[in-house]
C-alpha cells in the first residue's frame, strides 16, 4: 500500500511537470495549428540555460532566465519561421519544426557533452516522511509549483484579454481577425508563454531524484507528446488530463515492474504510447479534442 | 424613407476607386467603384456569387484568408486608405465588418463574445460605455450572458454578432447578407436595430439578397452583378425601377421575370411548360 501510494503521488507529481509540456504543446497548437516537434528542444534551451547561469547567479534568478530565455527563443521560431503560415501549409511548418528542433538539439548536446549538469535547486535529496509514506521534496516542490502555473495559466486563458483572443483566435481566426485581434501577437505569445512552461517542465525533470541536466532529457520530454495527442492536440484540459495519465501510468508501471517483467523489461518507458494508442483507438480526436490529428 | 444628406463629395465617408479583386486566377470584382458618405446607409445588391461578401473583405482586409488580393483601386475611409492595411488597422480606424454567416465563437459565452469584439478597442471606460449601448439595444444578450454563442437561436446570434462589433464603437459599420435564413419578423427586427444604430450616427453598408428591405433601409443604393456595379442609385428610385422591381423584388410579368431570374434556364422552363 504505501509502495502504492508513493508511486501514486510520483506519478502524479511527474504528470503535473507533463502537462506544463502539453499545455505549451496545444496553446501553440491552438494559436498556429502547427504542431510543434521543436517542444523538446526549447525545454533543453530552458535547461540549459538554469544549469551554466545558477552557479554565477544564484537559482531563482537563473531559474527566471531559463524562463525569459526559452520564451524569447519560443517567440523567435514564431516570427522567424511560423509567421509564414500565409504561404505554406501547416503541415509543412510541423515539418520545419523539426528541422529547428534537430538544429537546436543537436548544438546543445555536442556543448553538454556525457556531462551530468546540476540546476542547483534549493530541494537537494531531502525526502519527506508522511507516516511510512516517503516522498522527496522535490517532487513535492514539484507538484506544487506546476500545479499552481497551470491553475494560473488556465484562469489567465478563461478571463483576461490575453485568454479571450487566444481562444477567439483558435475557433476562428478570420472572425478574431475582424475584432481587431493581431494573430501574429497571438502566436507569438502562445509561443513565448509555450517555451517558459517548457522551462520550467525542464527544471522539474532534472532535479531529484534524476541526477541533473543530461543529454537525454529531450527523449523525457518526449514522453509528454502522448499526453498532448491522448488528451486532444486542441484542449487544453485534455493536456492536464493527459500528463496526469502519462505520469502515473509510467510510475505505476515502472514501479511493479518486476511483477510485470513477463511483459518484457522498459514497460515503463513504452506505456505512455501503448496508453495513447489505446486512447487513440477509441477516441481519434483524444479525451477532450474537436480534431482528429489526421486533420494536422 | 431614410433618405441622408450626402455632404460634400467624398467628405471623410468610405470611397471605393475602380477595386478589382482576384483570388488567384478568378477575378470576382472589376472596376467598381462606390461612395458611402458618412451618416448614410448605403446598400449593395446581388445574388449568389455577385462579389458582395469580396467587396466587404477588400474593405475590411480579410481577402488574404480566402487567398484573394486587391488587384487594382483603393478603399479609403476618412481620407485615409484602407486598402493594403492590415485587418487590425481597419478596426482601429473604426471600420468594422459583421460577416456572412454571423460567425459567432460558438465555444464561448455570449459575455465572452462581446469582450472578444472589445479586443480591438484599447480603451476600457469606452468599453464599458460601449457594452451598456449594446445591451439596451439588445437586451436579449444580458439574458443569455452566460450561455454558450452556439446554443442562440438564429436571430439572437445574428444580434450577437452585430452587438459584438459594436464592441468596438465603429464608425463605420459592414453588414453581410445579416437577414440571411432569419424568420421574416426576426429579419425585420434585424432591419429596425440597423435604423437604430445609424440614427446613433454610425455610417452602414449592407450587403444583402433580401432587395425590399434593404431598399427599405438605405438612402442609396448599387446593384452588383457578375463582380460589376449595374446600376445605382437613390434606393426609392431603384425599388420603382422595372429591372430591380423584376429581377431583385419579384415583381413583374411572370415570363419576364422567369427569364431573367439568372436561374439556370432548365427549371424556369420547365415551370413554364408545366405551367
Ligand atoms: N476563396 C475564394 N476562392 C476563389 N473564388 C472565390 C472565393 N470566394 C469567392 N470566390 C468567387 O468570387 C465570386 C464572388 O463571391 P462572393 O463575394 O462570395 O459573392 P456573394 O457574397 O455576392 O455571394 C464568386 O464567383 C465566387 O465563386
Ligand atoms: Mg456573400
Amino acid at each position: 500500500m504505501t509502495t502504492f501510494l508513493e508511486l501514486l503521488v510520483n506519478g502524479i507529481s511527474i504528470g503535473a511537470v507533463y502537462a506544463l509540456i502539453a499545455l505549451g504543446f496545444v496553446i501553440i497548437f491552438k494559436a498556429t495549428e502547427v504542431v510543434n516537434f521543436a517542444h523538446a528542444s526549447l525545454l533543453l534551451v530552458g535547461g540549459f540555460i538554469v544549469a551554466k547561469t545558477h552557479e554565477s547567479l544564484g537559482f531563482w534568478l537563473a531559474l527566471l532566465l531559463g524562463l525569459a530565455g526559452a520564451a524569447a527563443l519560443g517567440a523567435l521560431i514564431e516570427f522567424a519561421v511560423i509567421r509564414r503560415a500565409n504561404v505554406v501549409s501547416h503541415s509543412i511548418l510541423a515539418i520545419v519544426t523539426i528541422g529547428v528542433d534537430i538544429v537546436l538539439t543537436t548544438e546543445l548536446t555536442r556543448q553538454i557533452g556525457t556531462e551530468v549538469l546540476a540546476l542547483g535547486d534549493p530541494w537537494g535529496s531531502e525526502v519527506l516522511h508522511i507516516g511510512a509514506v516517503n516522498i522527496p521534496l522535490a517532487r513535492i516542490a514539484a507538484l506544487v509549483t506546476a500545479s499552481l502555473v497551470i491553475a494560473l495559466f488556465l484562469l489567465a486563458f478563461k478571463y483576461t484579454n490575453w485568454g479571450i483572443a487566444m481562444r477567439a483566435t483558435a475557433e476562428d481566426s478570420e472572425t478574431a481577425a475582424l475584432m481587431g485581434v493581431r494573430r501574429g501577437r497571438v502566436s507569438m505569445g502562445a509561443w513565448a508563454v509555450a517555451g517558459a512552461l517548457a522551462a520550467l517542465a525542464a527544471l522539474f525533470m532534472c532535479i531529484f531524484p534524476t541526477p541533473g541536466l543530461d543529454r537525454t532529457v529531450t527523449a523525457t520530454a518526449m514522453k509528454a507528446f502522448p499526453a498532448a495527442i491522448l488528451g486532444g492536440l486542441d484542449s487544453t484540459t485534455g493536456a492536464l488530463a493527459g500528463g496526469l495519465i502519462i505520469g502515473v501510468t509510467e510510475s505505476l508501471v515502472g514501479g511493479y515492474q518486476s511483477e510485470l517483467v513477463f511483459l518484457g523489461r522498459g514497460l515503463g518507458d513504452v506505456a505512455p504510447f501503448l496508453v495513447m494508442i489505446i486512447i487513440l483507438l477509441i477516441r481519434p480526436a483524444g479525451l477532450f479534442g474537436t480534431r482528429e490529428l489526421a486533420r494536422v | 424613407m431614410n433618405v441622408h444628406d450626402p455632404g460634400p463629395p467624398g467628405d471623410s465617408g468610405l470611397t471605393v476607386r475602380d477595386l478589382a479583386v482576384n483570388y488567384g486566377p478568378v477575378t470576382a470584382l472589376r472596376g467598381v467603384s462606390l461612395d458611402v458618405p458618412r451618416g448614410a446607409v448605403v446598400t449593395v445588391l446581388g445574388g449568389n456569387g455577385a462579389g458582395k461578401s469580396t467587396l466587404l473583405r477588400a474593405i475590411s482586409g480579410t481577402l488574404r484568408f480566402h487567398r484573394g488580393g486587391i488587384g487594382a483601386g483603393a478603399v479609403a475611409f476618412g481620407g485615409r486608405r484602407l486598402s493594403g492595411a492590415s485587418t487590425s488597422a481597419v478596426v482601429a480606424h473604426g471600420v468594422v465588418q459583421v460577416p456572412e454567416g454571423r460567425k459567432v465563437f460558438a465555444r464561448m459565452t455570449v459575455e465572452e463574445n462581446l469582450r472578444a469584439g472589445a479586443l480591438g478597442a484599447r480603451d476600457r471606460r469606452a468599453a464599458a460605455e460601449a457594452r451598456e449601448r449594446v445591451l439596451t439595444l439588445f437586451p436579449v444578450l444580458a439574458e443569455r450572458a452566460r450561455q454558450r454563442a452556439g446554443l442562440l437561436s438564429g436571430g439572437e446570434q445574428q444580434m450577437l454578432a452585430i452587438g459584438r462589433a459594436l464592441m468596438a464603437r465603429p464608425k463605420m459599420l459592414l453588414l453581410d447578407e445579416p437577414t440571411l435564413g432569419l424568420a421574416p419578423m426576426m429579419a425585420l427586427r434585424i432591419a429596425d436595430t440597423v435604423r437604430e444604430i445609424n440614427a446613433q450616427g454610425t455610417t452602414v453598408l449592407l450587403v444583402e439578397q433580401n432587395a425590399a428591405l434593404a431598399l427599405s433601409l438605405a438612402g442609396h443604393a448599387y446593384v452588383l452583378e457578375v463582380g460589376r456595379v449595374v446600376l445605382s442609385g437613390p434606393a426609392a428610385e431603384l425599388a420603382e425601377s422595372d429591372e430591380v422591381r423584376r429581377r431583385y423584388l419579384g415583381i413583374g410579368d411572370d415570363r419576364d421575370e422567369a427569364l431573367l431570374s439568372g436561374a439556370p434556364s432548365i427549371r424556369p422552363a420547365l415551370t413554364r411548360w408545366t405551367a
